[in-house]
């Protein structure tokens, strides 16, 4: 495998972790871990656990797979492996 | 009922069915990379919306904001499973499956691991898994019709089966594209202009959103959800928005299958195959989360208010119970259907709903009501609920749909043209793909008509399937150049294995007895996890024993791991095509 395309696969692991380690965060750990914790804080009328339990946890999901494909855009671009 | 909400539903469903009959006749398929794969040239956000509305079926649009009004918080687990699976789905999958390029999920098995053993393996996942989650959606149609045009179940069934023939048959992956785009903006309607009403009503705040968060309109200054939380803990219910649901534990263990499940299910990673590329598949995966969350951060308001509508109806102050003789209209119409049920232990002839099984006298409150009554219980005008029953049916159908085509390619492309029969030609393996749908449907039709008594629990199960035999296997195919096929057969065997072992252990084989899909926690389960949870243990089990098989079996050939590197990149890509 030619040390270009290795480094672009790295790239992309690393990308991913990131991504999931916010995936992580904001729904098993907001939603669910530290939920008790975070429901003393309140958004409006939403304990805050409680909102990223139903509410919070899907925006920043949306957010997260647009940011993955805005960032590999620039990753194949980068590495000149985009389609042509 | 009276006869004019009866011709506005009939004009509602009768109008939509039109609409994809037409659609599907002007997008008919001529070819079968038309036929699996719509020729290649769906758009991102088309994909988008279409995967929207094959994902989201009669369970997301009838049952999940039921499950959540009664479950409370202990309902997040589906609302963050089934959204978040798509974030596995968009990074870990979907690129490497559209580059690989290939019709269908088994195929891509089949090539990876170099063997047909596999292929065959992954083709009796996605079956089990698919089938079973169409009998719920024919279950639905059959519902629907029989409650809103109150015609006999079976008949509706029927109706339901026409219709799907007609336009999944005819049209393929193609047809059934842009009539799920329709469909989606059927049911997104559908969904969304009784939850505005009711936020608008309870909460003055239109966006149901924000009007799960902000006061009641009553002037007293209430918060909704605090509001809520008192109703039911005055009844003693358990605080809506604390209750959890089992343990902690479950509650991960389940959120974590539901999410790895909706990433392995076939018939929604096949959609990734209809996009001209990389690029687009990646964007597509981005616009059907948002499509998705549409209806799932609706959802919670739907539940949270319909449950607090239902309980200041049978309570309209505390301590003042409902006259059983002054009910409402829509009390006694769900009555009929038996899915309400109303017992006066007590004899004072007034509603007493409590969680005290000794007291309580709604003996029955069925949750999938909440949704199909929510109009009616807010006394929201006619249209919106002939609106309701269109948009319920085109969740079920399009859902249904999705699943047939996934079904009849794996058998017509896999099984057929790529084990026994290789040799068919074009023409044949699009006729036989159409026969074989045919067959699909009568099959789910006569399941649905005769509904096994484990239905409800078999949904849970293809998760399950999913998530401890597909996923793993795609997985590790596409992030290990070195996993072998004898490592892939054995793992998917496995943790399938496990999987049913554990479900038929705590359901009872094949599900026989009188299975709750929500059965109260037992003992004996391991680490407190309920079956309907037990995917990722699966998963696990998938992912070691592959693990372990492929160090003693050796490393995958050097042209696999070729292969493997050649579709982590983009460059190269055509549109889905055949050998």
């Amino acid at each position: 495998m030619s040390t270009k395309s290795t480094s672009y696969w790295q790239e992309n692991i690393r990308l991913i972790i990131k991504c999931l380690i916010i995936w992580f965060i904001v729904s098993f750990g907001c939603g669910l871990l530290f939920v008790e914790q975070l429901n003393t804080i309140r958004l409006g009328g939403y304990k805050l656990g409680f909102w990223f339990a139903q509410q919070g946890s899907i925006y920043v999901f949306v957010a997260l797979v647009f940011y993955y494909s805005h960032a590999m855009n620039k990753l194949d671009a980068k590495y000149g492996v985009e389609e042509e | 009922m009276d006869m004019d909400l009866k011709t506005l539903t009939y004009i509602a469903v009768f109008g939509s069915f039109a609409l994809y009959f037409a659609i599907a006749w002007w997008a008919r398929a001529g070819s079968t990379s038309e036929f699996y794969a719509a020729g290649g040239g769906v758009g991102p956000v088309a994909n988008g919306i279409a995967i929207g509305a094959d994902w989201m079926s009669a369970a997301s649009f009838i049952s999940m904001a039921g499950l959540i009004s009664f479950l409370g918080y202990g309902g997040s687990v589906f609302l963050m499973g089934w959204t978040g699976g798509y974030v596995l789905l968009a990074m870990l999958l979907a690129p490497y499956l559209r580059k690989h390029g290939k019709f269908t999920v088994p195929e891509f098995i089949g090539d990876r691991y170099y063997s047909k053993a596999a292929r065959i393996v992954a083709v009796a996942c996605l079956i089990i898994a698919s089938l079973t989650y169409i009998i719920g959606q024919m279950k639905g149609v059959g519902v629907a019709f029989s409650r809103f045009l109150e015609v006999d179940y079976g008949l509706g069934l029927g109706i339901g089966m026409a219709v799907v023939w007609v336009y999944a048959v005819m049209g393929g992956m193609k047809g059934i594209t842009y009539t799920q785009i329709a469909q989606y903006v059927v049911l997104i309607f559908a969904y969304t202009v009784p939850a505005v009403f009711i936020s608008l009503h309870l909460t003055g705040n239109p966006i149901p959103q924000l009007g799960l968060g902000s006061t009641m309109s009553d002037g007293s200054g209430v918060y909704l959800l605090d509001k809520l939380d008192m109703v039911v803990t005055d009844l003693g219910f358990k605080e809506y928005t604390t209750a959890k649901l089992g343990s902690s534990v479950n509650m991960f263990a389940y959120t974590l299958s539901l999410m790895i499940g909706t990433a392995g299910l076939p018939h929604v990673i096949m959609r990734f195959f209809t996009v001209p590329s990389v690029k687009a598949a990646r964007a597509s995966a981005g616009y059907a989360l948002v499509f998705i969350a549409l209806l799932y951060t609706v959802a919670p308001a739907v539940g949270a208010m319909a449950r607090l509508n239902l309980m200041n109806t049978i309570e309209p102050t505390p301590g003042q119970s409902l006259v059983y003789d002054e009910r409402p209209q829509w009390f006694k119409d769900w009555e009929v259907t038996g899915l309400l049920k109303f017992e006066d232990k007590n004899g004072d002839g007034k509603i007493q709903y409590t969680s005290n099984d000794d007291t309580n006298e709604m003996v029955k409150v069925d949750r999938d009501i909440m949704v199909l009554a929510n109009p009616a219980i807010a006394n929201l005008p006619n249209w919106v609920i002939a609106l309701v029953a269109a948009g319920g049916l085109a969740a079920a159908l399009s859902t249904a749909a999705g699943l047939l085509l996934a079904i009849s390619s794996s058998i017509s492309h896999d099984l057929m043209k790529g084990v026994l029969t290789p040799n068919i030609s074009e023409k044949n393996e699009l006729l036989s793909s159409r026969i074989i749908m045919t067959l699909a449907i009568l099959v789910s039709g006569y399941l649905g008509l005769n509904p096994p008594g484990f239905a409800a629990g078999t949904v849970a199960l293809a998760f399950g399937l999913a998530a401890s035999s597909i996923f793993p296997a795609l997985m590790m195919g596409i992030f290990s150049k070195k996993i072998s096929g004898h490592a892939a057969v054995a793992g998917m065997c496995s943790g399938i294995g496990i999987t049913m072992l554990y479900v038929f252990q705590h359901k009872g084989i094949m599900f026989i007895p009188g299975t709750a899909f929500l059965g109260g926690m037992q003992p004996n389960w391991f680490m407190g996890i309920s079956p309907n949870a037990f995917g990722v243990v699966g998963a696990i089990v998938n992912f070691s024993v592959a693990f372990i098989v492929s160090k003693i079996t050796g490393p995958a050939p050097k042209e696999i791991q070729q292969l493997v590197e050649n579709f982590r990149i983009p460059a190269g890509s055509g549109s889905a095509h055949n050998h």
